[in-house]
C-alpha cells in the first residue's frame, strides 16, 4: 500500500509493529494502542520515534497525554463508509493541538481525500496504486469551501464578507 | 429566492466534473459498484427495480420559473417525459441512464440544482415550510436559516460518512407544515423573551421501522450559535451512533438508547468545548445571506378586487378558492396550491409539460416563483388575488386545478412496488382507486380534513405511521397485504398512528378506507370535528369493530 505524504507517494519510515513481534530499540515503530497504553513510557524511551494506531471506537482522552511525544497517530477506516475517524482526526488537531503526523489507514480511497485533508489528515496510507498516483490532482478538484474547518481554508461565507470588504474600501 | 452567487456555483460544477470522473471510472471497471455506490447516492442516484433514479434537491422547496423549466427539460431529454415531486422536496426522475447522468447535472447545474446528498448516509436537504417568506404570522423566514444550514452541510469533512441519513427541517410558524418532529433535527424557530432570534431544537424523530417523535433537547440556541450546536449533536451520533445495524443506525435509536437526558448531556459538554469557534455566525454574515434573497416587489392591492367578486358566482371557482387558496402575508396576494392529486393519477407526478406551464404561471402571476410541500404538491406563493379567475382557468385546463388540497384525495404515497426495489407492494395503485372511490367533491368536503399517507414497506418514505390514516405495504404468504393505522399526525401535535388489527389484502383496501370514513361520519361529534379528533376523543375500537365485523 503506497504512503502519500505532500502530495507525493514515499517510504514508511515506521515499522509497522503486530501484538507478538518485538518493539526494536533502534526503529521507529508504529503500535497498536492497546499494547502502546501497556506502558506507554518503555515505548516512547527508546530515542526512536513512536506512532500509534488507535482503533475508531476508543476515546482519545486515554491517547491525550502523550500527543507531544508521538510522531504518528494512525486512525483507521475499518470501511471508507465508517466515518468516526474524521471525528477523531478534527479532534486532535484542533481541540488538542496534535502537530506531528496524522495518518489514515484503512480503506483510504480517492473519493475521500479531500474530506481527509479538512479534517487534518496529512498522510494517506491509500488502497490503490491509481489512487495514489491521482492524490495531487485529486486534491486541487475543490476550491470552495464552506465549513471552518482546522486546515484554516478560507469558507465561503468569508470569502463574501472579504469581497463585500474590498469593495466597500477604496 | 436564494441568489446562487460565482462560490455556489463553482462548488456545483466541481461537483459535477468530479462526479462525470467518477461515472467514467465505474464504467471502465476501475471502481467496483461497491465503491459506487456510496458516490452515486451522495449524488442522488439509486438503482431501482427498473432503471437507476436521479433524486434531485429542491433546497427548502423554492424553485424559481427558469429552474423548473430545466427540470422539464431533464424529464424530457433524458427521461419518459415526467418528474415526480417526493415527501421532501426533491424531485425524482425514474428512467435515467447512467452513462447520461453527468449530462443531466450539468443542466441542472447550470439554473443551481444539484443532487447533492438527497441520499447516502449524509446531512441531507435541508427542508422548510413551503409557505416560507409568505405564510402570515410566520416569526421569520425561515429559509435564511436553511440555506446557512444546506452550505454548513455541503460537503462536510467530518459528517459525510455518519452511521446513517440525516435530516434537517425548520418551521417558523406555529402550525408546522415541515413535520420537525419526524426529523432528525426538527428546528422551530423562535423569539426569546429579550427579543433574540433563535430554535427550539428537537432531536431523534423519525419513522421507519421503529418511529419516534422527536424530543426537544434544548428550549432556545440563538440563532448565532445553531450551527455549532448542530454540528455538536452530529459529532456525538458520528462516534457513537450504532453501525453494527443498519436498521438502529438512526440518531433517534442513539437518543432512545442512551434516553435524551445522557444525549443531551453529552451534547452539551461537545458543544461547550467549542461553542466559541468560528461556526460561530456574526449578524453580518446572517445579513450577508438575508440580502441574498431576493423578495417580490408587492404592490398595493385590494384585498376584495372586483374579479374575485365577480368569479365567486362560479361555483366551481368557489370551490376550488376555498380549498386550495390560502392567505398571504401582504393584503391582495394569495399563496395558491397546485394539486398534483388528479382523480385517478399517481400522487406527486408532474409532466414535462406541465412543469413548462407552470413555470409560465409562475413568471405570469406569481413573480416567477414556485414551492414544493412534503404533501407531494406545488404552489404558487404570491399570487395577485385580481388574478385568481384567470389563473384558475388555466390551471383547470392542465389538470391542476383538483380541489381536493388536504381532503382524503390528496394523499401521500410512496412510489412502492411499481418502481421501488425495497417494496413490499403496490402503493400509488392503492392511491389511485381511493381518489376513485372519493372522487365526489361534495362527498370530500363533507369528511373536511383527512390525511391518507401510503408506503410500501417500513421504511415510511410515505409516512405512513403519521398519516390521519396510515396504509403500510406488507407481504404475506407471497402476497401483498396492508396495516391499517388510524389516528396520527404529522404537524405540532405529532403522534404516531394506532394499528387498528390483522392486515388486509390488496384488493380489500378501498373497502376497509370506506368502512373506516363511514364510522366516523356515523361517529362525529360535530361536523367540524375532523377524522383525527374523533380518533382521539374515541380510540380505535368503535373503527376496529367496524372493519373486522365482516372480516
Ligand atoms: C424509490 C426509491 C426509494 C428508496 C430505495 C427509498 C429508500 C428509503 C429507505 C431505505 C428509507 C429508510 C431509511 C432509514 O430509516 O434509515 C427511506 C426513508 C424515507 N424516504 Fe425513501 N426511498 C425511496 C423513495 C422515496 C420517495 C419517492 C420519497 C417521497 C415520496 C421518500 C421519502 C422518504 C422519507 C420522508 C423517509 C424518511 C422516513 C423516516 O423519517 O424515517 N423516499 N427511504
Ligand atoms: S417506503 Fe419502502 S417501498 Fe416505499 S419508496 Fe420507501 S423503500 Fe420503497
Amino acid at each position: 500500500m503506497p504512503l502519500v505524504k505532500k502530495g507525493e507517494i514515499v517510504a514508511d519510515a515506521y515499522l509497522h509493529l503486530g501484538d507478538e513481534a518485538e518493539i526494536p530499540e533502534n526503529d521507529s515503530a508504529l503500535v497498536l494502542a492497546a499494547r502502546f497504553l501497556a506502558d506507554p513510557e518503555a515505548i516512547l524511551n527508546r530515542g526512536h520515534s513512536t506512532g500509534v494506531i488507535w482503533p475508531n471506537n476508543r476515546d482519545l482522552d486515554e491517547l491525550v497525554p502523550y500527543l507531544g511525544k508521538l510522531g504518528v497517530v494512525a486512525l483507521v477506516f475499518p470501511t471508507f463508509r465508517d466515518g468516526r475517524a474524521y471525528s477523531q482526526a478534527r479532534l486532535l488537531r484542533e481541540r488538542y493541538g496534535y502537530k506531528g503526523e496524522l495518518r489514515a489507514t484503512g480503506q483510504v480511497l480517492r473519493d475521500q481525500f479531500v474530506l481527509m485533508v479538512r479534517a487534518g489528515f496529512d498522510a494517506f496510507d491509500v488502497r490503490k496504486d491509481a489512487d495514489a498516483d491521482a492524490f495531487a490532482a485529486t486534491v486541487k478538484r475543490y476550491s470552495v469551501f464552506y465549513q471552518p474547518t482546522g486546515d484554516g481554508r478560507v469558507t465561503a461565507l468569508h470569502r463574501r464578507m472579504q469581497a463585500r470588504l474590498a469593495a466597500n474600501t477604496p | 429566492m436564494y441568489a446562487y452567487d460565482e462560490i455556489d456555483r463553482t462548488l456545483v460544477n466541481e461537483r459535477v466534473s468530479e462526479f462525470r470522473d467518477q461515472v467514467k471510472r465505474r464504467l471502465s471497471g476501475e471502481l467496483t459498484e461497491d465503491e459506487f455506490k456510496m458516490l452515486r447516492l451522495m449524488n442522488g442516484v439509486y438503482l431501482q427495480l427498473h432503471a437507476y433514479m436521479l433524486r434531485v434537491a429542491i433546497p427548502y422547496g423554492t424553485l424559481s420559473a427558469p429552474q423548473l423549466r430545466k427540470m422539464a427539460h431533464v424529464a424530457r431529454r433524458y427521461d419518459r417525459g415526467y418528474g415526480h415531486f417526493t415527501t421532501r422536496q426533491n424531485i425524482q426522475f425514474n428512467w435515467i441512464k447512467l452513462a447520461d447522468l453527468p449530462d443531466a447535472l450539468e443542466d441542472l447545474a447550470s439554473v443551481g440544482i444539484h443532487a447533492m446528498q438527497t441520499s447516502g448516509n449524509c446531512v441531507r436537504n435541508v427542508t422548510t415550510d413551503q409557505w416560507a417568506g409568505v405564510a402570515p404570522g410566520e416569526v421569520e423566514d425561515p429559509r435564511i436559516w436553511a440555506e446557512l444550514l444546506r452550505q454548513y452541510s455541503t460537503m462536510h469533512p467530518e459528517f459525510t460518512y455518519l452511521p446513517r441519513k440525516f435530516k434537517i427541517a425548520i418551521t417558523a410558524s406555529d402550525h408546522d407544515r415541515a413535520a420537525i418532529k419526524v426529523h432528525d433535527i426538527g428546528l422551530r424557530l423562535l423569539k426569546n423573551a429579550s427579543g433574540e432570534t433563535g430554535f427550539e431544537v428537537l432531536v431523534g424523530g423519525g419513522l421507519g421501522r421503529t418511529p419516534f417523535i422527536g424530543k426537544v433537547i434544548k428550549p432556545f440556541v440563538a440563532g448565532r450559535d445553531i450551527l455549532s450546536y448542530v454540528e455538536s449533536i452530529l459529532r456525538v451520533y458520528n462516534q457513537y451512533g450504532r453501525r453494527d445495524n443498519i436498521y438502529k443506525a438512526r440518531i433517534k435509536i442513539l437518543v432512545h438508547e442512551l434516553g435524551i437526558e445522557k444525549f443531551s448531556a453529552e451534547v452539551e459538554e461537545e458543544w461547550q468545548a467549542m461553542r466559541d469557534s468560528a461556526l460561530q455566525l456574526d449578524d453580518e454574515i446572517v445579513a450577508d445571506i438575508r440580502s441574498r434573497f431576493q423578495y417580490p416587489g408587492y404592490q398595493t392591492l385590494s384585498d376584495t378586487p372586483d374579479e374575485l367578486t365577480a368569479a365567486s358566482a362560479d361555483p366551481q371557482f368557489e370551490r376550488w378558492l376555498n380549498n386550495s387558496v390560502a392567505k398571504h402575508q401582504k393584503p391582495g396576494y394569495a399563496i395558491v396550491t397546485l394539486s398534483l392529486k388528479p382523480i385517478g393519477g399517481p400522487p406527486g407526478d408532474a409532466t414535462a409539460d406541465q412543469m413548462d406551464a407552470i413555470a409560465d404561471l409562475a413568471d405570469k402571476y406569481s413573480f416567477g416563483e414556485i414551492r414544493v410541500g412534503h404533501e407531494q404538491n406545488l404552489a404558487l406563493p404570491n399570487v395577485a388575488k385580481r388574478d385568481l379567475p384567470a389563473l384558475w382557468q388555466r390551471l383547470d385546463e392542465l389538470g391542476l386545478a383538483t380541489p381536493n388540497v388536504n381532503l382524503i384525495t390528496d394523499i401521500i404515497a410512496c412510489p412502492g412496488l411499481d418502481y421501488c426495489s425495497l417494496a413490499n407492494a403496490r402503493a400509488i395503485p392503492i392511491a389511485q382507486e381511493l381518489t376513485r372511490r372519493f372522487a365526489n367533491h361534495e362527498l370530500a368536503e363533507m369528511i373536511g380534513r383527512l390525511h391518507i399517507n401510503i408506503s410500501g414497506c417500513i421504511n415510511a418514505c410515505g409516512h405512513h405511521h403519521v398519516g390521519h390514516i396510515g396504509i403500510l405495504g406488507v407481504e404475506k404468504n407471497n402476497a401483498e397485504f396492508y396495516q391499517i393505522t388510524i389516528g396520527g399526525r404529522a404537524d405540532e401535535g405529532a403522534v404516531v398512528g394506532t394499528l387498528i388489527g390483522p392486515a388486509v389484502p390488496y384488493d380489500d383496501v378501498a373497502n376497509v378506507i370506506e368502512d373506516i370514513v363511514e364510522s366516523y361520519l356515523a361517529l362525529r361529534a360535530r361536523p367540524d370535528e375532523l377524522f383525527y379528533q374523533t380518533v382521539e376523543r374515541l380510540g380505535v375500537e368503535p373503527f376496529k369493530e367496524r372493519v373486522y365485523a365482516t372480516r
